[in-house]
């Protein structure tokens, strides 16, 4: 009885809206109102519940391109796989390569949830319709490149990665928390091996500062543009998507990297650099944000080589990708087949 | 010809005893490969030892516009609770 009651009401707020149509405006405002103060109350929004579309259209593009930043952030570390000087190194290497695909698959998911469709996604990437992280333009030149990036440029996805844990759509927030988990072996073999190498020989060591003058400023430049100029982050923040700044989470990479710099004996490629007792932080010198946008609009040193060869992984695995799907089809259609051979005889 | 593969979710008991979760989703040709894939995505580090899958086309998940006349009816009843109840501080193991 109480059941069919509800489904009554269910009936006729679903079928008979349109006789509402004096309140629709209202209910337009309402839904902005009440999406707004969940957010502020803290409470996750979910794949069906009402969002604006803009914040829809924001989670989707930040999403598939945080995905697309795993799935070419496997490239750099990928090409010393197969040079890596020890069976260990190569196994966490390996470990850490895989760990970044799945990264990747974890943050399609989630945007698939806000209805976006994969294979439209893949095509972003592959047209340069859609960015990834700009660090993943520039090239692993020596082996202390896999520690540098460990260290550093997992280090600085890590801070902005924890603040996403917090973010306010639930998927997101749930697959950073995994990705957190997953991410902290990343940074510490990375650091492990710069140990290795800072310790040791002294060609070693110059290797070492060789990978952490090429990678510092790259990494500062993961966190984006200057507050003053960044042009998404009112709204990313009033919705929650983003609870920290671009500068905020930049200072706090920096305060955190450079002890551990000054531990391996190493040092930061930053004349500009200095313990500012007053602001309780480290100053540090001006970004060149020109290299930063010219990386971005792809003249950076492997931007066409990353997004060849993300184009012939996916056009040499098209063959797989049908034949596995032709062959699901016929073992369905096996299963029926039987039963109307029987049948027919 | 080309074809998406299905969407499938992913669930996983962490260990026995408990319940399978929700973790996430992934797609794949078929349940068999939708296993395979699940235990490399989500079991990379011992999260598991259990896995469901079921293609998404097959959840039907209530409407968060719905959820008011559907679990509103519980919220009042507070007597359903023990803590509805006063028991005398003399009284033991209730
Ligand atoms: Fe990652
Ligand atoms: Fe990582």
């Amino acid at each position: 009885m109480f059941a069919t009651l509800i489904k009554i009401r269910l009936h006729l707020q679903r079928n008979f809206c349109f006789l509402l149509q004096p309140y629709q405006i209202m209910t337009s405002v309402n839904l902005e109102a009440i999406f707004q103060s969940k957010i502020d109350d803290e409470v996750k929004i979910e794949p069906k519940d009402w969002m604006p579309d803009a914040y829809r259209k924001t989670l989707i593009r930040q999403i598939s391109q945080h995905a697309h930043s795993e799935i070419v952030g496997m490239l750099p570390e990928g090409n010393w796989i197969t040079r890596a000087p020890s069976l260990r190194r190569k196994l966490i290497l390996l470990a850490k390569v895989q760990d970044e695909a799945g990264h990747g698959l974890y943050l399609y998911s989630a945007a698939e949830t806000l209805g976006a469709d994969r294979d439209e996604l893949v095509q972003q990437l592959l047209t340069g319709k859609a960015k990834y992280s700009s660090i993943f333009n520039y090239p692993t030149l020596n082996w202390a490149d896999i520690g540098a990036i460990g260290w550093l440029v997992d280090g600085a996805a890590i801070t902005n990665q924890v603040m996403l844990t917090r973010t306010s759509y639930g998927p997101y927030a749930r697959a950073m928390v995994r990705i957190c988990k997953e991410e902290s072996f990343h940074q510490r073999q990375g650091y492990e091996l710069m140990m290795a190498m800072s310790f040791g020989s002294p060609e070693q060591k110059a290797m070492a500062q060789d990978a952490l003058n090429r990678w510092w400023w790259p990494a500062l430049m993961m966190f984006g543009p200057h507050d003053s100029e960044s042009t998404h982050s009112d709204q990313a923040s009033k919705w929650k998507i983003k609870r920290k700044s671009n500068d905020e989470l930049r200072q706090n990479f920096v305060d955190v990297t450079v002890p551990q710099a000054e531990y391996l004996g190493l040092t930061v490629p930053d004349p500009d650099l200095r313990w500012n007792e007053e602001r309780g932080h480290y100053d540090f010198g001006k970004i060149n944000w020109d290299e930063f946008w010219n990386v971005v609009k792809g003249n950076g040193p492997c931007n066409r080589q990353r997004i060849q060869a993300r184009t012939k992984a996916y056009e040499d695995g098209a063959w797989v990708r049908e034949a596995a799907m032709a062959h699901a089809e016929k073992k369905e259609q096996r299963k029926l087949q039987p039963e109307a051979a029987v049948k027919a005889a | 010809m080309k074809k998406e593969w299905p969407l499938w979710e992913i669930f996983i008991r962490s260990k026995s005893g408990l319940n399978h979760k929700h973790v996430g989703s992934l797609h794949a040709t078929d349940a068999e490969m939708a296993l395979e894939n699940a235990r490399d995505l989500y079991t990379r580090r011992n999260e598991g030892v259990s896995i469901w899958v079921v293609e998404s086309k097959h959840i039907t998940a209530s409407d968060p516009d719905d959820s008011d006349p559907l679990f509103e009816p519980a919220r009042d009843k507070v007597y359903r609770h023990p803590t509805f109840y006063t028991v005398p501080d003399n009284v033991s193991h209730m």
